[in-house]
């Protein structure tokens, strides 16, 4: 990657045939966080967690993959559902729930990031 | 909260001391938002369990003890100050002063400074390493000491002082009791129990010297000191805790003209106030009708009473009851009202079980109708019913002693329903069967809401269980039916899921959802879902539609471990293996890199192994012969065995087959919770079959079959189903047996729970076995057959399915590995490297503007 993508855009991230029905897959985000012009890049990368749920309004949903209670990358291997109708993954390691709308744990004060995310011409696509 | 400080209006609450109880009057007074609490700590942290002291030593961290943090108090409005100890108090003005000078003034004044530890004026007790056992602080000086000892020796041998002879014990030091009187635990219980207490916590490691009096503590020959008794005995140690105990922090009152006892405490009344109106003394610091209650329930109720009183309601503190039940060093202890039976004219029943270390006596009044006390040593599971007998002076069967008698026939078990309403139910938060009742009326409408609404059961626990009874009951009586829901998407239990699948031919989870749920679903009913699924059509669970449904465990094949690596746990039935098998464990271990450990289930555990690791790994033992050991299900695990008849001197049949031949046949059988078999060779139990769901010894003529033990958190032996059964019948009762488990066992409910919640219990379920009382035997057989007959090893299966394979990919856009999984090496292996070992990794954990986004934040190390 040579140019740096501090301009935020919808991105492409997989074919939609790559999600999983009612599960999560996990997807690698790497972005340029370039210092000013002298071009000495950094690049960081961010786990997250895309999750496909058909029955509900959204369709698709797109979180942060760590776990900051269980402290691991582990969300998008979570089970998914829904708690008094809020869409939420309940976390593999230790069953808290994240809410997918908005990123917040139901049961502790964590939250997790949440990301714009569309299906466009069957093309998963993510806002960053 | 800086706009509430300004209401002039607001009526000042200074309370002196955040321990248990003043804490517990924060929380209650925070409730009316017409005062200004201020708290004043003594301590340099707030409000933490003492209760569970102990529990430090065994892992806990001062943060797990803690009751409160600052933010919730800033939440509650509450201003607190740490390490300010009051020292002045102006009753004329109405201010206190702490000890920096800082002054506050009050409205109403609590004392709620609790008590110390008493120590003995012995010439040369103030030395170094003399401790005592009250707060965090002196458990980090015992650690430290403990550091530089090898011997440790608590003086008194009452209820605290034998909780710390455990913490010297966890410690690693040598451990000594030394007791002035003739026995343990002298308040509690009675001479007969003690006596057995001293024996079980010997056997425990722990000496115990009872009549000592310790006369001048001296520099020890071979230790740090040496302490010098009455009788000219002498004992050697490191370290000295004294627990000989508590004398209430009444120096305050003492000082500032506030009523005392002759023998300490501040003097308060009904409505726990002192000599003077506007101060109020609750917890260990307060004398009432000539007694200092030094356990934390009774503190709580004298809290709750104040806050009553100071809000003008009527309130009254009226006593409490000092009956204790608590594990000593895994002893069970219990001891309850009148334990001594000093009550006129009144009567006892003894039962000494000494091989098995068991001690019961009840004491009841002279016309034997009720209770009056009891002791219970070894075994506390009457408990619940004695006390109840005695608060609520119910009147007591004919024959009393059946109470306590192992398998006295027919036990008369105390309902539920016979209880008062005024019956307390948990004595930790004061909640009696009125209140639980009173919570249902107000809308609660299972056993969780009952809990929340009421506080009860979120002290020591000890009550849950009664607690659920009572709201069950009282659901039932209303003909609510009890929610056996398993969650809010299904209202139904897991049998009657099952039976929905099975009756209606459902397939799939979205089938069985839109037909009988609603929403999404969720991760219980998605594997309870599966599992039915699984055990009513047996297909390979990560066929699509079920995929889902799994938790991560089933989903991958293995236990996830706390870094999000999994587990590899092939089978190796009834813990036999071939070397050449071994060197293939070995090999692929090594390969791998994997941490390597032989399992408390007799096999071979490989940790450590990353999602994309795991096909690979197991094509190499799937290739050499290994299958999938279910390590991760709701299924069978192990057949533990004992080599039998085959090797063993004393075998009497051939265990070894036995358990192979089992452990072949149920391999795969999903169930509600986990099965365990045991089998062993002879009476001798090397392979502890009796702790197993089902378990088989052999005897001269066949088999004895025992269903329904477990180890686990609540270790239960298993009931003698049937004797001296041959191959066959024996196969045939376990097929039975499992099957009718797998279709009528709750969520999670392994077979014991499942067993004893029959109605009827073990004579009902051999009935229903070996008599066929429901005519369902030969379908339970049909069953079983097909599930045995279409076993597949799910490992295999996946490994040859691409589309599941893709599942294992670390990321769908990327062939990269999680950079936050590191290991670092530890005795020669690898172990998951703690958060400040790891090496930080900078990513972005949120992404909210363009300027955060290039920040990256690295990750909390
Ligand atoms: C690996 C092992 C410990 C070890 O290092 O030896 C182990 C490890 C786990 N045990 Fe265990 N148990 C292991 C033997 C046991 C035993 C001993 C035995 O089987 O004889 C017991 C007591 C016997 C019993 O089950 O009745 C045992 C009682 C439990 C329990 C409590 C069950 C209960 O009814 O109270 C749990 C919790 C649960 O299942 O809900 C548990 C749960 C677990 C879990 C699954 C916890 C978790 O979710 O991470 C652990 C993960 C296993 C893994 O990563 O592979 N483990 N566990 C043992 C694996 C045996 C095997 O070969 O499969
Ligand atoms: C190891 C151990 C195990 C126990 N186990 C049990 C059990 O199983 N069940 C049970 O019911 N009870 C148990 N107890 C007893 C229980 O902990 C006490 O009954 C309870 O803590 C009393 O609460 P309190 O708030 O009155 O006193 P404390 O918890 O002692 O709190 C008083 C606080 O006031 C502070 N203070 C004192 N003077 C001043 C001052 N002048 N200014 C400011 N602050 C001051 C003290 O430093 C202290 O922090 C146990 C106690 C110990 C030590
Ligand atoms: S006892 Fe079992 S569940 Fe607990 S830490 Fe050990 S292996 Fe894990
Ligand atoms: S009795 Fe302790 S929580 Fe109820």
């Amino acid at each position: 990657m040579t140019t740096t993508n501090t301009e935020k855009t919808w991105r492409t991230i997989c074919d939609s045939s790559d999600l999983v029905k009612d599960s999560g897959i996990c997807a690698l985000l790497v972005k340029d966080a370039s210092e000013g012009s002298k071009g000495n890049e950094q690049r960081v990368e961010e786990q997250i967690a895309i999750f496909h749920l058909p029955n509900s309004e959204e369709k698709i949903f797109a979180v942060g993959n760590y776990d900051p209670i269980g402290k691991a990358n582990v969300l998008y291997r979570g089970i998914v559902g829904c708690i008094a109708d809020e869409p939420v993954v309940a976390s593999p390691l230790y069953k808290q729930h994240f809410s997918l709308k908005t990123g917040r744990c139901l049961q502790e004060e964590q939250s997790i990031a949440v990301y714009d995310i569309r299906i466009e011409n069957e093309l998963v696509q993510v806002f960053y | 909260m800086n706009s509430d400080k300004q209401l002039l209006s607001k009526a000042k609450i200074v309370v002196v001391g955040n321990g248990m109880v003043g804490h517990h009057f924060v929380e209650e007074m925070a409730k009316n938002s017409d005062y200004e609490i201020t708290v004043l700590s003594a301590e340099s942290r707030l409000a933490y369990d003492r209760v569970y002291l102990s529990s430090y030593f065994s892992g806990k961290t001062a943060e797990d003890l803690a009751l409160t943090t600052p933010e919730h108090y800033d939440e509650l409005g509450v201003i607190f100050k740490t390490n300010a100890k009051v020292t002045n108090i102006d009753k004329l003005a109405k201010v206190v002063t702490t000890e920096s000078g800082d002054s506050f003034e009050y409205d109403k004044l609590i004392l709620a400074t609790g008590s110390y530890p008493f120590v003995p004026p012995i010439p040369g007790g103030d030395v170094e390493h003399s401790l005592v056992y009250r707060t965090i602080d002196d458990l980090e000086a015992i650690q430290a000491s403990a550091d530089v000892s090898k011997v440790g020796v608590v003086i008194g041998g009452g209820l605290l002082g034998l909780e710390a002879a455990k913490a010297v014990k966890e410690l690693g030091l040598e451990t000594h009791v030394v007791e002035f009187a003739p026995q343990l635990m002298a308040v509690q219980v009675d001479g007969g129990g003690g006596r057995l207490l001293k024996t079980k916590i010997e056997e425990l490691g722990v000496q115990v010297h009872t009549s000592k009096g310790t006369t001048k503590i001296v520099a020890g020959d071979k230790l740090r000191y040496k302490l010098c008794f009455s009788d000219d005995t002498e004992l050697e140690t490191d370290l000295i805790l004294f627990s000989a105990g508590i004398r209430p922090y009444d120096n305050l009152a003492r000082e500032f003209d506030l009523e005392i006892g002759a023998r300490g405490g501040i003097v308060i009344d009904n409505q726990c106030k002192t000599s003077d109106d506007d101060i109020y003394a609750i917890g260990e610091c307060a004398l009432w009708n000539n007694f200092i209650y030094g356990l934390v329930a009774p503190g709580y109720n004298m809290a709750k009473v104040a806050v009553k009183d100071i809000c003008g309601e009527e309130a009254e503190f009226t006593g409490a009851d000092m009956s204790t039940k608590l594990k000593l060093m895994g002893v069970e202890v219990g001891s309850i009202g009148d334990a001594h039976a000093k009550t006129e004219g009144s009567l006892t029943y003894t039962y000494e079980n000494q091989p098995e270390g068991v001690y019961k006596k009840i004491v009841v009044s002279a016309d034997k109708t009720k209770m009056l006390g009891a002791v219970l040593i070894g075994d506390t599971a009457e408990y619940d019913s004695l006390l109840q007998y005695m608060l609520n002076a119910i009147d007591l069967p004919e024959a009393p002693e059946g109470l306590i008698l192992p398998m006295a026939g027919d036990k008369p078990t105390l309902g539920v329903d016979a209880l008062p309403d005024t019956a307390t139910i948990c004595s930790c938060h004061n909640v009696t069967k009125g209140d639980i009742i009173a919570a249902i009326d107000c809308g609660a409408v299972d056993v969780g809401q009952v809990k929340s609404g009421t506080k009860a059961g979120s002290g020591c626990g000890g009550c849950a269980a009664l607690v659920k009874s009572v709201a069950d009951n009282e659901f039932e009586k209303r003909g609510v039916e009890v929610k056996k829901d398993i969650c809010e998407h299904f209202a139904y239990s897991r049998k009657e899921l099952f039976d929905i699948v099975s009756v209606e031919k459902i397939k799939t989870f979205d089938e069985l959802l839109n037909s009988h749920g609603r929403g999404l679903g969720c991760e219980i009913c998605k594997p309870v879902a599966a599992s039915v699924l699984a055990s009513v059509w047996n297909d390979y669970i990560l066929k699509k539609p079920h995929l889902s449904l799994q938790d991560t465990n089933d989903t991958y094949l293995g236990n996830m471990q706390k870094d999000g690596t999994y587990s590899v746990v092939p089978r190796i039935a009834g813990g036999e293996i071939t070397p050449d098998k071994l060197i293939v464990l070995g090999q692929v271990a090594k390969k791998y890199n994997l941490y390597t450990k032989i399992t408390g289930g007799a096999r071979v555990d490989l940790f450590g192994a990353r999602v994309e690791q795991l096909p690979p790994i197991w094509k190499e033992l799937v290739d050499a012969g290994f299958e999938t050991g279910h390590a991760y299900g709701k299924s069978l695990r192990t057949v533990k065995s004992c080599v039998g008849s085959t090797w063993c001197r004393y075998g009497v049949q051939d265990s070894m087959t036995m358990a192979i031949d089992l452990e072949n046949r149920y391999k795969g059988l999903r169930a509600p919770h986990k099965i365990k078999f045991g089998v062993s060779g002879c009476t001798r139990e090397c392979a502890e079959a009796q702790g197993k769901d089902i378990g088989i010894i052999a005897t001269e003529n066949g088999w004895n079959l025992f269903v329904g033990g477990n180890g686990g958190m609540k270790p239960r032996h298993g009931d003698l189903f049937a004797t001296d059964l041959d191959d066959d019948t024996l196969v045939k009762y376990v097929d039975r047996i499992l099957m009718f488990y797998v279709q009528t066992g709750d969520r999670l409910q392994r077979t014991s729970v499942w067993m004893d919640n029959l109605e009827g219990g073990l004579a009902y379920l051999q009935d229903v076995i070996m008599k066929d009382s429901l005519g369902i035997t030969d379908a339970l057989e049909e069953q079983m057959a097909a599930i045995v007959g279409s076993y597949q090893c799910e490992w295999k299966t996946t490994l040859e399915d691409p589309e599941a394979l893709k599942r294992f990919q670390p990321f769908v856009n990327s062939d990269k590995s999680d950079s936050n999984i590191q290991f670092v090496t530890e005795r020669e292996q690898i172990r998951p490297a703690r958060g400040e070992e790891k090496i930080a990794v900078t990513f972005i954990t949120e992404v909210e503007s363009d300027t955060t986004e290039k920040e990256a934040v690295a990750e909390e190390a």
